[in-house]
């Protein structure tokens, strides 16, 4: 069959290929939504039999003990995150929307920012981590802790908050920042009053998103953060800080029973804490859309 | 008051100051204050929009010093050669180039290279067709009760962290395709030039197919996502006109739908192809982590440059020439050449796609 001219006399063989597409394009879905179920469901299943509560509350010792320290260490970092990368980000989205004026041709303005955060945004972790490693770690002799954790996970994900920043705010419509114009309020007065809360649940739906992906990250964590089985102090330098992903990614294969159970219960407790973090940003959307002009329940 | 609703002519306005415009201290304090609150914005939006340029060029400048050393005395070695050695690290220090290195050192990457190469296809190959399809099935198909958790899960499959993956691919994913899907394909395969590829021996699920498999569960979301938000925004009457001219479903798809979304989804392609070239956890997991192999065939286990570094930095350190930190900063480059690489070609690849004219009506 030549992809440049259909037989339309065909009828029976365009209903047949018809038929296949359709079922092909329901099996692509079920081989997307299957093994995402097959992966909760085995997370689950090798976690909970072996569960204790007191994981969640005992620090680890060896290859033993709970969690604790790794889970308020995930929730430190994801905090530092939301500090740096959430202010960063929200300025930067801001700026990229409503300040950059747009180049003679009309196209958006600031290209090189844009550019430069898209590359950013393709740029592996690995790379990231290991540059945090070489110059902050070793180079500036700041040990593993907590600030090359905060700043490499920031610098990874300030672009999908910027990106989401900005999409959020031209979803604002154009007649709200008009009719602020014309009240005769300053364009800074308009951007805080009206422009940003129109676009909060916009943005707190890519903070959201932007904590989850910070906090299922491995790799720039081994390189900036180390471990411990202390908790964490406050401080910012010379002190490593534990995470939740460390656990499963170095006990999985130690050859002790308990070793993998910690493994498990802290990829339950990733899970656990992604899942909450994704139906929160869900439930964000799905009220502004009900509260949104002309939007459906 | 008397004055009201009656038009009393043009209000004579003062400027500031009055009429010889010389304006109190107080007056020129108050507006200063009140007119950089906007400067306030744009100063600040305008740093932390500088913010990913910066961490940009510091990452650039820092790999590029750091992998100088190696760049000398490695030269074209490192993109060709198929041996990663450290030397003799306890043993004597020789000089090359003017650069410091443990004897017997030598790095090629070779191995790593087409390893990330062959993952990254595999992934891409296996995610745009179900991707596609799976975007699809959610706009098209689907009642919106059963399309809204579908897409759900998808996200969900999105927000999964690779450490999990990795573990689950590991523990689950591998063994069960050692034992039931590699087998039956292995033991059928002719032995014939392409196909020689997928026979024997399969090994127990650590490899390169495995790999590439998990890998493209990781970008499916992307791709699926970025498509499904692509699809919706497609205008309906072009299509609703292909279905009153009898079109079936999938001419629509085909000759209307992809065609208006093309350099969108090509976009979204070289998301995931970048997703899937710098995934390191996962697939150090699942690919064995090899150094110095190109898989045998599609079951063998090998490495990747992303799977390397993060295996390899620790004992790197060892090396107190920095000549092993060196090789991975180079390992790092390669990788980010390869990453902007693509990029760069698909920008081209739309840009010259989405300046040809109408996309509709061609073909058919």
């Amino acid at each position: 069959m030549s992809t440049m001219t259909t037989d339309f006399t065909d009828t029976r063989g365009r209903r047949a290929r018809q038929q296949i597409f359709r079922g092909l394009t329901l099996l692509a879905l079920v081989l997307v939504v299957a093994p995402a179920a097959w992966i909760l469901i085995g997370v689950v299943a090798r976690a909970v039999p072996t569960w204790q509560w007191s994981v969640l509350w005992t620090p680890t010792s060896g290859a033993g003990g709970g969690l604790s320290q790794d889970i308020v260490g995930t929730l430190v970092l994801m905090f530092g995150v939301l500090l740096v990368a959430g202010t960063l980000g929200l300025l930067a989205g801001i700026y990229l929307s409503e300040m950059a004026a747009p180049t003679r041709s009309g196209r958006p303005g600031a290209r090189l920012f844009r550019s430069a955060t898209e590359v950013l945004s393709g740029v592996p972790s690995i790379t990231l981590g290991f540059v945090a490693y070489v110059a902050l770690v070793v180079g500036l002799h700041w040990g593993f802790s907590l600030l090359p954790a905060v700043l490499v996970l920031s610098v990874m994900v300030i672009p999908y908050i910027a990106k989401s920043t900005e999409t959020a705010l031209s979803k604002v419509p154009t007649g709200y920042r008009e009719g602020a114009e014309a009240l005769g309020m300053s364009p800074a007065y308009a951007l805080r009053k009206i422009v940003i809360r129109s676009a909060i649940p916009g943005v707190v739906t890519g903070l959201l998103l932007a904590l989850a992906i910070a906090g299922g990250e491995t790799a720039p964590l081994l390189l900036t953060a180390g471990n411990t089985s202390s908790y964490p102090t406050g401080a910012l330098l010379h002190q490593p800080i534990g995470y939740l992903t460390y656990p499963v990614w170095t006990f999985y294969n130690y050859p002790s029973e308990q070793a993998h159970h910690l493994a498990y219960d802290a990829a339950l407790i990733l899970v656990v804490l992604v899942m909450v973090l994704l139906v929160a940003s869900r439930l964000i959307v799905a009220r502004t859309q009900r509260h949104a002009e002309g939007g459906r329940a | 008051m008397a004055l009201i609703g009656r038009d009393t002519g043009p209000v004579p306005v003062s400027p500031p100051g009055g009429a010889t415009g010389r304006v109190s201290l107080p007056r020129r304090v108050a507006d200063f204050g009140r007119s950089n609150a906007t400067g306030i914005w744009r100063w600040t939006g305008w740093t932390a929009a500088a913010v990913p340029l910066a961490a940009l060029t510091f990452t650039v400048v820092i790999l590029l010093v750091k992998a100088w050393p190696s760049i000398r005395v490695n030269g074209g070695f490192f993109l060709t050669g198929s041996a990663w050695k450290p030397g003799n690290t306890y043993g004597a220090t020789v000089h090359t180039h003017g650069v410091a290195h443990p004897l017997g050192s030598s790095y090629g990457a070779w191995p790593l290279i087409v390893g990330t190469l062959q993952t990254s296809a595999i992934a891409v190959v296996i995610a745009l067709p179900v991707s596609l399809g799976a975007a699809f099935a959610l706009t098209e198909r689907l009642p919106s009760w059963l399309s809204r958790p579908l897409g759900f899960a998808v996200e969900i499959l999105a927000g999964i962290p690779s450490v999990i993956i990795g573990l689950w691919g590991v523990l689950t994913l591998g063994p069960y395709l050692a034992q039931h899907v590699y087998p039956p394909i292995a033991d059928h395969m002719p032995d014939v030039p392409v196909l020689r590829y997928f026979r024997n021996p399969v090994g127990h699920g650590e490899g390169l197919a495995t790999s590439g498999i998990v890998l493209a569960l990781m970008i499916i979301p992307i791709i699926t996502a970025t498509t499904r938000d692509l699809f919706v925004q497609v205008p309906r009457l072009p299509k609703e006109g292909a279905t009153a001219l009898g079109m079936t479903e999938s001419e629509v798809a085909r000759r209307v739908t992809i065609p208006w979304v093309r350099s969108g989804i090509i976009g979204a392609t070289v998301l995931g192809l970048g997703r899937a070239l710098g995934e390191t956890i996962a697939v150090a997991m699942v690919s064995g982590a090899a150094l110095n192999t190109i898989a045998p065939n599609i079951y063998g286990t090998m490495g990747t440059i992303a799977a390397a570094i993060v295996t390899q930095l620790d004992s790197a350190y060892t090396d107190g020439t920095g000549f092993a930190v060196s090789a991975l900063a180079e390992a790092a480059l390669v990788l980010a050449v390869i990453t902007i690489a693509a990029n760069v070609i698909a920008r081209v690849i739309i840009n010259r796609t989405s300046r040809n004219g109408a996309p509709v009506g061609r073909g058919v």
